[in-house]
């Protein structure tokens, strides 16, 4: 045994790329004809009854995440409300690949409406696709699966009425009169910078005229940094009334420092976070109320979405709408998205209902 | 053995030739694995209506691919005494890089062959480490494991690549026609029958045994050792690459995190299929059904609606049973032959 079997994988590997670098299949060559999808022919009928006994099936992005089980629990006990059968199944990781094998199980088990909260958007499009082949409708809710492999989209909050409403809290939190800072993740975050935008809009409005937003620092989502950051805008304008992180590194991490320092009771710190990192702010007062959409709301409403799809009341067009039980009737929007509402106002009073 | 034997050693050796098979040689552990691949299939295609469908076992085969794929060098490996625990990482690196060329505008068939020589070369390092510093392959591969996976992230950061040829996805999807059986586990049952004639019916796969059960002995009964193991590492980097590609193609999806953890449930089949951690010891045929019996019972367990916890439960379970069961099943034939070399110890 010598080297020579080496060898002779190199060379070869080396002459089939010269010969296929002549030409071949390539970004721009190849075309992909995969818009065929959703866009189905059927016709919706919005007067069709809601079927009984639909099966119905939550993939979430991994099972045993405290916030994925509120959303499924939601959309279960939703499905018992139409009559319907559901459950969860997934993976334990939510790595991109792991949802695919159960979307191919719930394809063999003939479900009605697969509802999944995607890990990759692109890997799991085949499998989707397949589904609907199957005449199976699919639902993608908190994490959107590509547009052409799912019917509907359930969007958990429109970036306007995030951005516009993060200054009405911290208006009222304040008195409506003093200057401002927001505390981000990283500069070039897709999310905050769209939220930031409708904030800074929303500023210009005359009953907002007595806030001065005087800086927007960056923790970078890291938590030490955002503490820092924190720190640093508080002794650049001592006078600061009030922080907002418009997410949940952030918001924890000021708080943190706000509750630990002389300014706790004359800072008022609100954003986007979650009940179970937030409560004993709330508790010690550091954070009078903050926003976050109510996962609960998000499930019930993309089991309904499931089964007027199932039921043929929708087919996922524009300007289609549906009834969406206790939340009332829903219209679908562009690209098949369905917005869940403004975002829930998390405070003392109603903290301790939430778990996530 | 020396010329010289003592009496006393050589007849007990002389027993064992010439008594009827003992019963516990039929506890191998590969031909038990097979009966419950058997048992699985059959319990399931009775309990479960939707398993033993085409459509299913379709889905489950592909399912398989790049496990059962790089599980082929894996049983060369382990059975010469080493480990590749790198190779989810070279997957990994390779579908970064398959991404992120396919993005800057190369042809498919350009890639995948560089692709080829990037697993080559990733396989190459391992065994240099293992063979000209004599590192254990464990230890090396566990740092290249975290190193190839590192630089996947360089490679493609944390974005993701999609929308391949529609004509290479199908060739990672679909079945052979008029079969259940995906391209890439067609292609697998190949490979198979070429590992298995290599392992059980050539020299390279006796100097593969003798390397595992006693390196040292096999060295001075003139097998280069180092030579061989060097080639094992360099075909599994290229199986895995290649498996890169399988799965880049498969999922539509180039991602640096692609295949994380993978390598676990390759050597799990493995070990499964009753090769011997130790090495020196196991079948090709063993591992065959090791790989198909985690990748059926997988798929009838969650036909079956069962938890993911209980999943793992089960899987964990089955393999301490297969590792446990051939040392128990040694240690009782040792005992025997024991009793019937001394039958006066005993008493």
């Amino acid at each position: 045994m010598t080297m020579r079997p080496l060898a002779a994988v190199a060379i070869a590997a080396a002459l089939s790329i010269g010969a296929a670098a002549c030409g071949g299949t390539t970004k721009n060559s190849s075309s992909n004809d995969s818009k065929a999808g959703a866009a189905s022919s059927a016709k919706a009928d919005p007067n069709a009854p809601l079927k009984k006994g639909l099966k119905v099936a939550f993939l979430p992005k991994q099972v045993n995440n405290p916030y994925e089980t509120i959303v499924d629990n939601a959309g279960i006990a939703g499905a018992k409300e139409y009559g319907g059968e559901a459950k969860e199944v997934g993976p334990s990781d939510a790595s991109a690949s792991s949802q695919i094998s159960y979307i191919n199980t719930l394809i063999q088990q003939r479900m009605d409406a697969i509802l999944i909260a995607a890990n990759d958007p692109n890997a799991v499009c085949g499998p989707l696709k397949q589904a609907m082949s199957h005449k199976i409708k699919v639902v993608s809710y908190d994490s959107d699966a590509s547009k052409d492999c799912r019917n509907v989209f359930i969007n958990q909050a429109s970036s306007e009425e995030i951005g516009r409403s993060e200054i009405k809290v911290i208006s009222d939190l304040i008195g409506g009169k003093g200057k401002i800072a927001i505390l981000s993740a990283t500069a070039n975050a897709t999310n905050q910078n769209t939220w930031i935008g409708f904030m800074k809009d929303e500023l210009k409005k005359p009953e907002y005229s007595g806030l001065q937003l005087v800086k927007v620092a960056y923790g970078d989502d890291d938590d030490q940094k955002s503490f820092q950051q924190t720190q640093g805008l508080l002794q650049a304008y001592p006078d600061l009334k009030g922080i907002i992180a418009p997410t949940t590194v952030g918001i924890a991490a000021a708080a943190r420092y706000i509750s630990g320092s002389k300014y706790k009771g004359k800072v008022a710190v609100s954003g986007l976070g979650t009940p179970n990192q937030m409560r004993k702010f709330v508790k010690d007062g550091t954070v009078g109320k903050f926003e976050l959409w109510d996962p609960k709301n998000l499930g019930y409403l993309a089991s309904y979405a499931a089964a007027a799809l199932a039921s043929g009341q929708i087919t996922g067009a524009e300007g289609e709408k549906f009834k969406a039980g206790k939340l009332g009737e829903r219209t679908i929007g562009k690209d098949g998205e369905v917005i869940l509402g403004p975002p829930t106002v998390f405070d003392k009073s109603n903290i301790d209902n939430y778990n996530f | 053995m020396a010329p010289e034997a003592p009496a006393a050693e050589a007849r007990p050796v002389q027993a064992r030739a010439e008594a009827p098979r003992p019963l516990t040689r039929f506890i191998r552990w590969d031909v038990i694995v097979t009966a419950l691949l058997i048992v699985v299939f059959a319990g399931g295609a009775l309990g479960t209506s939707d398993f033993a469908t085409s459509d299913n076992l379709a889905f489950a085969l592909d399912d398989l691919s790049e496990i059962a794929l790089i599980a082929l060098p894996m049983t060369l490996l382990v059975v010469a005494a080493e480990v590749d625990l790198s190779v989810a990482s070279v997957l990994g690196l390779c579908s970064a890089l398959f991404g992120a060329l396919w993005d800057a505008g190369w042809a498919i068939e350009t890639i995948v062959p560089l692709l080829l020589v990037v697993g080559a070369v990733a396989g190459l390092v391992n065994g240099l480490l293992v063979t000209r510093l004599g590192l254990p392959s464990l230890a090396v591969t566990i740092g290249t494991l975290t190193l190839y996976r590192g630089l996947a992230y360089v490679v493609l950061g944390t974005k993701a690549v999609a929308q391949f040829p529609q004509n290479y996805a199908d060739m990672a999807t679909k079945t052979v026609p008029g079969t259940p059986i995906p391209y890439p586990f067609a292609l697998f049952i190949l490979l198979a029958i070429v590992t298995a004639i290599v392992l059980h019916a050539t020299g390279l796969g006796r100097a593969l045994f003798a390397i595992g059960a006693q390196e040292e002995a096999a060295f001075f009964a003139g097998i280069r050792v180092k030579r061989i193991k060097l080639l094992l590492f360099v075909v599994s980097g290229i199986v895995a690459s290649f498996a890169g590609a399988v799965y880049t193609l498969r999922y539509g999806s180039a991602r640096a995190d692609n295949g994380l953890g993978l390598e676990l449930a390759v050597i799990a089949s493995v070990l499964l299929g009753g090769v011997d951690f130790d090495g020196g010891k196991g079948t090709l045929g063993g591992v065959v059904a090791g790989v198909l019996l985690i990748g059926l019972l997988r798929n009838l367990l969650m036909l079956r609606d069962v938890a993911t916890e209980i999943q793992s439960i089960v899987t964990g379970l089955l393999l301490i049973v297969s590792v446990l069961t051939p040392r128990i099943a040694a240690k009782v034939r040792e005992t025997r032959r024991h009793h019937r070399a001394n039958p006066s110890a005993s008493s």
